[in-house]
């Protein structure tokens, strides 16, 4: 299937062609939401973060901020700070420029004198930035331009039945096809750590499977508390899952079976073609956005119990476990793959239609959760708040 | 005769119910090249699962082939097997 996107300059490929209104700080958020509101054809992005934050922490909440300015699902992006904040607006502007965003500007609402004058400067330039974001047209692209990252979120026992089987087909004909598919999830990887280290290209990253795992457990451990406290939640257990490694066991085969090339931090992009690791935390928001930030521009997600959840810039592909979560919550899902559980189609079968959904959405077909107007945003932190 | 469980690997001693079964119910799983039906000794609700065998306390569970917990008292064939007999083996900062 011929596969279209738009073509940036600097070399990525984007799925989708979004205007962003971008608050850099908590401060700008209502000013941010206020210019996309005005302007028709923009998405805004706001969260409680950008100022209080030291060491690794500043550095993953702006690599994912700018990850998200640069991000090549997006035309162009205005970067709404306040002026004293340390995620200054400049700074992501700036490092979104030397990524390859062409399009971007900054509205400081310090500078302009307050709310009512930073909300106009900042209409002005996406009024501008949207005229000029229609007049770009798709072209013809492969799965060797595509980051495709998998997620499961809201788990029940039939996650590693059905919908994870499937996508994880689906998984292995991306690799095969040239793409780059995104794993994550850590905490939902303890206790099948040993069958992705033993899918590792080398030692090196044999070696960094275990690394990750045992930092994320051993923060548990240090916490003094049981993992089943959070994992697997309370939804998951009522659906039948009993511990995290029975989760994690169906987790797994989301990624399908190809060789592990590498295992990334939070929000960095890939620099390898396969299946690759992001550590990441279950969290589902702070996975998808760190998936994101790191230059993904298509998920599927599946889901036992249900949940509506999207990215703002990223169409989200929502592949229901079971058939009767499937009809109940139609609103939100996409695809069905509890026709497994049935015993109406094949796991073979059902891959093969997520895969066709997948290079449709690619090309412009919306998803649920993009045509419902769902834009969760949430940035993993990893230090205190100062 | 339409599955109502599901083994996921011929090792492992539970099955998933794929829609709820009642106490006293039979269900067909097939375990390899076998077919094997169990009566179930309680309800087990869609997504849940029970023993194929006799699980002692203390002894693995295994599903997908693979070790997901151990049992905290002993499992009776055909008995619900949930988060009240077993326990997981990691992340337990309880037991540091």
């Amino acid at each position: 299937m011929k596969l279209m996107g738009y073509r940036r300059s600097n070399g990525t490929v984007g799925v989708r062609n979004h205007v962003l209104i971008l608050s850099s700080i908590v401060c700008a958020n209502h000013v941010a939401d206020h210019i996309s509101r005005q302007v028709a054809g923009t998405v805004s992005v706001t969260h409680q973060h950008g100022c209080a934050h030291v060491g690794s922490d500043l550095e993953q909440v702006f690599r994912t901020i700018v990850g998200f300015a640069a991000h090549p699902n997006v035309y162009g992006t205005v970067v709404v700070g306040l002026g004293c904040e340390e995620v200054a607006a400049e700074k992501v502007a700036e490092a979104a420029r030397e990524a390859g965003q062409e399009n971007v500007e900054v509205v400081i609402i310090q500078q302009e004198g307050g709310t009512l004058k930073a909300i106009a400067k900042g209409s002005q330039i996406a009024r501008e930035m949207v005229g000029k974001a229609s007049q770009v047209t798709r072209e013809e692209i492969s799965f060797e331009d595509i980051i495709f990252s998998t997620e499961c979120g809201g788990s029940d026992a039939c996650s590693g039945i059905s919908a994870n089987p499937a996508l994880g087909y689906c998984s292995d004909k991306i690799v095969d096809d040239g793409g780059t598919v995104i794993l994550a999830e850590t905490t939902e990887l303890i206790g099948a750590e040993h069958l992705l280290a033993d899918r590792s290209v080398d030692d090196k990253v044999r070696q960094r499977v275990f690394q990750v795992i045992n930092r994320m457990e051993q923060s548990i451990l240090d916490m003094g508390v049981d993992l089943r406290g959070a994992q697997p939640s309370p939804g998951n257990i009522e659906g039948g899952i009993t511990t995290i490694e029975e989760k994690s066991l169906g987790c797994v085969h989301k990624g399908g079976h190809r060789p592990l090339q590498e295992v990334i931090d939070y929000a960095y992009k890939p620099t390898k073609k396969g299946l690759v690791w992001m550590d990441t935390p279950g969290h589902d928001i702070e996975q998808l956005v760190g998936m994101v930030a790191g230059g993904s521009q298509i998920v599927a997600f599946t889901t036992g119990r249900g949940t509506p959840t999207g990215s703002p810039i990223a169409p989200v592909i929502k592949v229901a476990t079971n058939t009767i979560m499937y009809e109940k919550m139609n609103d939100n899902m996409d695809l069905n793959a509890g026709t497994i559980v049935t015993g109406d189609e094949t796991i073979e079968e059902v891959g093969e239609r997520l895969y066709k959904e997948v290079c449709e959405v690619i090309s412009g077909k919306l998803t649920k959760a993009e045509i419902l107007g769902h834009h969760e945003f949430g940035i993993n932190r990893i230090g205190p708040t100062c | 005769m339409k599955q109502r469980a599901i083994v996921m690997s011929e090792v492992d001693n539970v099955a998933t119910a794929l829609e709820n079964l009642e106490a006293n119910s039979r269900a067909e799983v097939r375990k390899g090249a076998e077919l094997k039906v169990y009566t179930l000794k309680e309800d087990i609700p869609f997504g849940h699962k029970f023993a194929t065998m006799i699980i002692r306390k203390g002894t693995k569970i295994i599903k997908y082939g693979q070790v997901m917990g151990a049992a905290t008292q002993d499992i009776q064939e055909g008995a619900h097997a949930h988060v009240h007999n077993i326990e997981s083996l990691r992340g337990r900062g309880d037991k540091q």
